[in-house]
This record gives C-alpha cells, structure tokens and sequence, in this order.
C-alpha cells in the first residue's frame, strides 16, 4: 500500500521535526528554556503542523479527486464509435476499470511482470485467459479500445501516484526546514501553534456545513438528470407506481406519499396520547421512586435499533394482527400492512413524544400551578386549563419532530408494511412507502443511467425536503416557546 | 337558636360543605380519577410494549445459540479420499464435497444398523437430508487439515438439517413436517430413535457467533462471524474519525467561536443533520463515497463514514453539555495564572469534561451500531462468505453487518432464517447493553458535580 507509506513517511518526517525543531529553539537561547518566547515543546509542535498538514491536505485532496480526474480523461479518449450514449460509456468505463484493476493485481501477484502487462496490448485472448487465472471475469467481448483505454487508466494512475508521492513529499519537506528554520528563541511558536489549532477546530466544526452541502449535491445533480429523462409533473402528480426494466415505468410519487403518511398518521395516533399522558403522568402524578423505574423503562425504547422493530413487525405483530383483526373482519390477508407498520412504529416514538413533553411539562414554572390549584382547581383540571396550554407550544413542535421521525423510518415499514404502492383506505393492506421505494431501487443491481434507479434520488431528495421543512418548523417553534419562560 | 337546624346549617343555605361531596365535585372528582387512569395506563401501555417486544424476541431467538448435532463414527476411506495414496493436501483438494457427501449418509447409515433402528418407509434418500449439507464440507476441511486422518474412522460431530435442528428445538412437528417437502415424518421418527440412542445431541453453537453467513438452503450453517467482524471494523472508523472531530468541533463551538453569521450556521446546520433520516445518509454514501470518490462497495470504510457522518450530530450536542458543565471559574484560574486561551482549554477544561464526552460518544457508537438503512443502500446487503483482512487492507474488503444481517436472513424463505436473526438481534442487543452500562457506569464513576 504506497499511500499508506507516503503517510508513513511524513509522519516519521515530522516526528523527527518535532525534536530538530525543539532543539535548534533550545540551543539558540544557549539551552535556558526561560530564555525562549514560548515552552520548548511549542517549537517542536510547530514542526509537527508545518510538516504534516499541507502534505495531508494535498494527500486528502487528491484521494478525493483523482478517481474522477482519470474517469473523465479515459472516458474522453474513448471514441464515439465503441460508446455510443451515456449508457453505454459507463458501462465500458465499468469493464476499463475491470481490466486496469485485474492487470494490477495480476502484476501484485507476480503473475505478469510489469513490462508484459504493459506490452499485453495486442491479444486480446491472453488477456482474458490471464485474468480468468486470477478469477477476474470479463465481460461478453472486450474491443481493442477498450484494452487501450485500460492501459491508459493504469498509465494514468502510476503517473499520478508518482506525482503525489513527489509533491506530498516536497511540501513535507519544505514545511520541515521552515519550521527548523524559523525556530530560534525569538520566535513566537507558541502563537503560530495556536494559530493552527484555531484552524483545525474551524475545519472540523465546518465540517458539519460539508455534510449538508454534500447531502444536497449528492441528489440534486441525480435528480435533476432524473427530471431530463422523467417528466416533472407526472412524478409529483402521477397516481401509479409501476417501475418496468424495459422503460415506460410510471413512477409517481402520490401511492407512496400517501402510504407514508398514512403510516406515520398512525404511527402518531398511537404515539401521541400514549407519550403525552405517560409524560403528564411521570411529570406530575407519579412518585419519585415511579419515575425513577418508569422513566428509563419507556426511554430503553428510544435506545432499540429499528431493525429490531422491524423484526417485530414482521414475525410478530404483523401475524398477530392478520390472525386476530384482518382476516375475521374480513379487511383483508396480508401480514404487513399500514396497521402493523403504524403501531410499531408508534411504540417506536412514544419516548420519543414522551420526554420531549416531559421537558416542556417540567419548564412550565411552578407558580401557574400553584395559582391555579389555590383557587380551587383540582390537579387534572390544573393540567388541562393551565399546564397544557402552557407547554402547547412545545408540545406541538415534539409533536412535529416525532412526525419528521416517522415519515423517514425506513426499516420498520421496509419489514412491516409491504412493497405494494397504492392508493387504498384499508389499514389493514399491504402499502408502501418513500423510504422502502428507495431501498428497493438503490439496492441489488442498480444502472445509474436509467430513470428507474435515478428516481430514488428525487424520492430522496423530496423526504428531505420534507423532513427538514417538519425539523426547522419545529425547532422555531419550541424555541419560540422556550424564550417565553426563560 | 331556633333558626339553626339539626345539623348545624343556617336556614336557607343549601345543603353542601366540603365534607360531604356534591353531585359536581364528585363528577370534578371521578374526572381526575379518570384522568390519572389514563395517564397510568399509557405509562403500563410504554412498559408492556417494552416487555412484549423484549419476550418476543428473546422468545423465538434463544433457541439461535443451541445447535443439534450428530455424533457418529465416519470412515474416511483412503481411495476415494486420496486417489493417488501421497496424502499431499494439494492432491487431495480436487475431491470435491460432492464425494464426501455419501460418506456422511453411509455412516448415519451404519449407526442405523448397528442400533437395528426400524422405521416403516425411510427411504435411503432420506438419510442424506438428515443431516446438514454443511457437513461434507466441514468433513472435506477438517481432512484437508490433517491429510493423515484418511483411512481411519473418525468421531464426528456433524451439523444436523435445520429442519431436524428444528425438530430438536419443537419449532418443527410431526403434522407440519407432512405438510413440508424439505422433511419427512420419517426422517423425524429417525430423529427421535437416535436421540434415544445418544447420538444426537444438542450443544451451545460457537458457530453461530463465528461462522460465516451461509446459503439459502444452510439455515443451521449461518453464522454472525463476517457481520460481527464488520460491525467491528465500522465502529472503530467511526471512533478514530468522530470522536476527534466532533470533540475539535464542540471545542470551537463552546470555547472559541464568535457570534456571527457562520456559527450561526453552523449550529442550525448540527442541530438539523441530528433529525435527517437515516436512510439520506445512505443517498450521500452512495453517491459521494462510492460513485465519486470510487471507494468499494460493501466495505467497512464506506459504511465507517457514512455513520461517522451521521454520529458527530450526537457526539456534538453531548461534547458541548460536557463542557458547558464545567464552571468558568477553572477557566478563570487557568488564564489568571498566565495561561493562554487555548491553554486553559486544552490543559484544564477538556480532561475535566471527558468523561461526559466519552458517555456521549459511547451512546453515539451505540446508535451507529444498530443502523441499518443507509447500510443497505451502499451495498453491505451483499451476500459476503470471506472474513475482511486485518486492517488497515480489512476496511476496503466486503463485510457485512449485524443489523444488516439481520435483515438479510428476514428476506429468506426458509423459517429456521427467522430463528437466526432473532438470534442475531439478541447478540445485537448484548453488545447495545454492554456499552449502555460502560457509558452509566463512567458517568456515575467520573462526573464531578460542581
């Protein structure tokens, strides 16, 4: 593994820098640490920063961008005759990287040497018996271009580790001998140490900001091809869900936004009264020794995996309700269904409902209870009358952000509710929702060319769009609510 | 006091006083019974869903960590085992499971007939689906590993059928077995006769916990040990990358940031990827780490990041209560006896915060480790045989993961698989509740109250 080598290296680099850098300091002020601006040990630290981050830096940098930067330039050089559309290309990119790789370890392994995987051009028959040695199979017929482009790809690739490697290694060392340089008593290393400190907390909390940013890019551009291959209006309007492997799939978005928010309707019927009146119990009836057992046994809900709701859903709840419900009132047969999805995922959020409101019960001051129950209301009527609208607010945005919660789940209705996309009353039915549509289409053998695997971008993008319109909603308004008492 | 009445009440007051109760207050009064009712109930309504949920699990996923097996003499006999009579391994490795495969059913065989076991209508193709097709390759390893076991007769301890394994556990009956064509009621009864005669027993099943995944057809072979093994390798991605960061993070955030529009930023942007769902998180790995940057697929580092992503919100928040506890007056001190900023925070304020950041980021680790959705979108749904390398080579090489596991063997067809991923879900649920303890019992053992 080179890289892990070069990293290696410049790490050894700058450890070294760490004691030339902190005894050049010490010697230049005649060996009393007192004579220096700062403590020894900050002119080696110096070292360290100066040597290793802009050589990391271009380390990460071009991790990052040299895959693409090679893709694009072979996928260029190939003519217009072997790949015809966009489609086509990248499924030969897909066997030129194939070839490239299977050549590298074919030379890794000491199988070819490597003047004869470079020279192997011409036979395209011995390439293939080559590879098949090692267990890399090639796809149906591989073209003289492609072969090309695969040892251009290679080329391309030693070139730029050769690059990466001088370079890394070239502003490692420059930061060195700047460090070791600038390091004499007058220095003031501590302050440039800090300096890089600063900027590495800035790096890290920015990284939050990249995380977004990411988020979006990462769908907007696959959703926007999406839409130049999938009219716009027919997936936010279409009313059937139909994906086919040959085209002319209907993929609208209204059978799954209705089995998602049917599904989270329940899930919230369910939820919300059982929290809340669990959180008014705990908050202002309960005993401490009560609260004490009853508070983490609800909020050990909160802590459970969803797949392990959604295993329950699907051996457990989903059968029993299909035994017991569905089949003797006649709604139907069907193991998962909206019903099973829905109440498993309400016991997901009752902690969820629960000591969010238990928060807000306990931030409404004491002293509107105290008026109240002293001119006579009795404890009930105290929360209801006064407790309650108090905390409306807040409650309101726990509300929201549970709703935010269901309508992203993805395990529990993966297991519990079914694949079926339609537009249907009964609870009791098999539905599905956005989430599940995205594992089904991101998931097995995906064509990022073809609008049935793009479309999961846009459902993507929509549930975010969604979730995050629900989240700032809510947040405003439990901040609002919270200003108001403290 | 004529004006008085009996009972002490002035003529023409009505008839009520707090110690008897009127029609109202008793109406006031049962509501508030009622209303207290309710709460109650949804508080048992949270704990019974709690314990059902647990039993039900528990109950259909204990029975994952006991294995049937069958003890029974196998010959090894040397001409179809060794042809070319050298025992040299590499010869040896060109016979397949396919010649093993009768060994195992001549052996059950001959035990049936040393034991003069009868049962009316076995059929000799029975004897072959007794037990595990597991067992002729874990035979074939076990004489590649010692090439000079061949020609003896060996004690073996062969896998039994999942549906035998079944039987043994009562999840499979007499009646449905007729029903079922992967059994026979006869094959059972056999089961019954050897039982009796000592040679089928039932063992705790190591295998499970190490093993790798197995086929469709294998439900007895199927193991956790690649899911395990890669659920490892994420989280220590997601503890040597979230940890720094989110802590480097919250510093800058709690200690040094000023109030501008950047902060700002940055705060709503932490504040809102803490309620993203999950499976977004997948869409970016997908598309940022595996379609641009050209990481593997199905590899630990992939899913490391993308929970490393979706772990710093938690880690974040929990670092960021850490050091807001602890009091200014040690950051006061710090900076009155000259040190800088940066010093009073890194020497005095962050070790004192760190046991609140470990307990934060110990649940941040727990909640990654139960992630499945954005799991399944990069690939970690692959059906993966091949234990990863050690690391540092180990992070980019196929694994899977428990919970994704878990969901694998949900979308298999065959009932013993339902068994196995409850199984797993408890190993699942063991290791939630171990780091849950370690986190309570940091907090109780290092939290200073100030």
């Amino acid at each position: 593994m080179p890289l892990l080598w070069l990293v290696l290296t410049v790490l050894a680099l700058a450890a070294a820098g760490f004691f030339v850098a902190r005894q050049r300091a010490l010697a230049s002020a005649g060996g009393e640490a007192r004579k220096l601006h700062s403590l020894p040990s900050y002119y080696g630290f110096n070292a360290v920063i100066l040597t290793i981050a802009p050589a990391m830096a271009l380390i990460a940098i071009w991790a990052m961008a040299e895959p693409t930067l090679i893709e694009w330039r072979v996928s260029g050089a190939i003519p217009e005759s072997v790949a015809a559309d966009p489609g086509a290309r990248s499924l030969i990119m897909a066997d030129v990287r194939r070839i490239a790789e299977g050549l590298n370890t074919a030379v890794e392994q000491g199988a070819l040497t490597a003047e004869q995987a470079r020279d192997i051009g011409g036979n395209i028959a011995e390439v293939r018996a080559q590879l098949a040695e090692l267990g890399i199979l090639l796809g149906s017929d591989v073209q003289p271009e492609v072969l090309e482009a695969a040892q251009s790809y290679r080329a391309l690739g030693t070139t730029g580790n050769t690059a990466l490697t001088v370079l890394a290694l070239l502003l490692a060392i420059g930061g060195f001998a700047i460090a070791v340089m600038k390091s004499d008593s007058d220095f003031r290393a501590r302050n440039s140490v800090e300096r890089g400190v600063l900027t590495i907390l800035v790096a890290a909390a920015s990284i939050a900001i990249l995380t977004t940013v990411g988020i979006v890019l990462s769908m907007v551009f696959e959703t926007w091809s999406f839409f130049g291959m999938y009219s716009w209006t027919e997936f936010f309007f279409g009313l059937e869900w139909a994906p086919q492997f040959h085209g002319g799939s209907e993929l609208g978005l209204l059978p799954l936004l209705w089995g998602t928010l049917y599904i989270s309707f329940i899930a919230l019927l369910f939820s919300v009264p059982v929290g809340l009146f669990a959180a008014i119990y705990l908050a202002e009836y309960a005993g401490r020794k009560t609260r004490a057992i009853a508070k983490p046994m609800i909020e050990i809900l909160a802590g459970i995996p969803t797949i392990v709701y959604g295993l329950f859903a699907l051996i457990t709840v989903g059968p029993l309700l299909r035994d017991y419900f569905a089949e003797p009132l006649g709604f139907g047969t069907s193991a998962s269904s909206v019903m099973t999805a829905g109440l498993v995922m309400g016991i997901m959020l009752i902690p969820f409902v629960s000591s969010l409101s238990d928060d807000i019960i306990g931030a409404v001051p004491q002293s509107l209870r105290d008026g109240s129950l002293g001119v006579g209301a009795t404890k009930s009527e105290t929360i209801k009358k006064v407790v309650l609208p108090a905390a409306l607010p807040g409650i309101v945005g726990a509300v929201l952000l549970a709703a935010s919660r269901a309508i992203g789940e993805t395990m529990i209705v993966v297991l519990g509710a079914g694949a079926s996309a339609q537009l249907d009353l009964n609870p009791f039915e098999a539905m599905t929702t956005v989430t599940v549509k995205i594992v089904g289409q991101l998931t097995g053998d995906t064509d990022f060319s073809s609008a049935e695997t793009l479309v999961a971008f846009a459902l993507g993008f929509t549930l975010f769009v969604i979730t995050l319109g629900l989240n700032v909603l809510a947040l405003y308004i439990v901040r609002r609510y919270r200003e108001q008492y403290e | 006091m004529t004006d008085a009445q009996a009972d002490g009440r002035p003529e023409g007051r009505p008839a009520n006083s707090i110690l008897t109760p009127t029609r109202r207050m008793k109406r006031r009064k049962a509501a508030e019974k009622r209303f207290k009712l309710y709460g109650m109930i949804a508080v048992t309504v949270g704990i019974l869903a709690l314990v059902f949920l647990l039993t039900s699990i528990l109950g259909r996923g204990l029975s994952a960590f006991e294995q049937t097996m069958v003890e029974i003499p196998v010959e090894l006999p040397a001409e179809t085992l060794d042809p070319e009579g050298n025992r040299d391994p590499a010869e040896m490795q060109r016979v397949t499971t396919f010649s093993y495969a009768p060994l195992v059913a001549d052996a059950l065989a001959d035990v049936i007939a040393a034991e003069a076991i009868e049962i009316e209508g076995l059929e000799p193709s029975d004897l072959g689906g007794f037990i595990s097709q597991e067992a002729a390759a874990q035979l074939r390893n076990f004489v590649l590993a010692n090439p000079e076991a061949v020609g003896t007769t060996l004690e073996a301890e062969l896998l039994a059928g999942g549906r035998i394994d079944g039987y043994m556990k009562g999840r499979v009956t007499m009646e449905t077995a007729a029903l079922d064509s992967n059994v026979s009621v006869e094959q059972l009864r056999l089961a019954d006769a050897l039982e009796e005669a000592g040679y089928l027993k039932t063992s705790f099943n190591w295998d499970f916990i190490t093993a790798p995944d197995a086929s469709d057809q294998r439900p007895e072979a199927a193991g956790l040990g690649v899911a395990i093994l890669g659920s490892f390798y994420m989280m220590i991605v997601v503890l040597v990358l979230a940890l720094p960061i989110g802590v480097a993070a919250s510093i800058y955030l709690e200690e040094f940031a000023p109030k501008n529009r950047l902060t700002d930023i940055i705060e709503v942007n932490i504040s809102n990827l803490a309620a993203v769902p999950s499976i977004v998180f997948g869409i970016l790995g997908l598309a940022i780490f595996i379609n641009f940057m050209g990481l593997p697929q199905s590899a630990p580092i992939v899913g490391g990041l993308v929970l490393t992503l979706m772990t710093l919100p938690t880690i974040i928040i929990a670092t960021r209560a850490a050091l807001k506890a602890v009091p200014p007056s040690i950051r006061d001190a710090a900076l009155g006896v000259g040190a800088s900023k940066m010093q009073s925070v890194f020497h005095h304020v962050l070790p004192l915060a760190m046991p609140g950041i470990l307990t934060g980021t110990i649940i941040g680790l727990a909640q990654a480790l139960g992630e499945t959705a954005p799991l399944l979108l990069i690939g970690m749904v692959a059906f993966v045989r091949e234990y990863p390398d050690a690391p540092p080579e180990g992070f980019f090489d196929p694994a899977s993961a428990l919970p994704v596991q878990v969901y694998n063997w949900t979308q298999r067809a065959d009932p013993a698989f339902v068994e196995r991923a409850s199984g797993a879900i408890i190993v699942l649920l063991v290791f939630l509740v171990l780091m849950n303890t370690v986190a309570v019992i940091l907090r109780r053992r290092l939290e200073r109250r100030w």
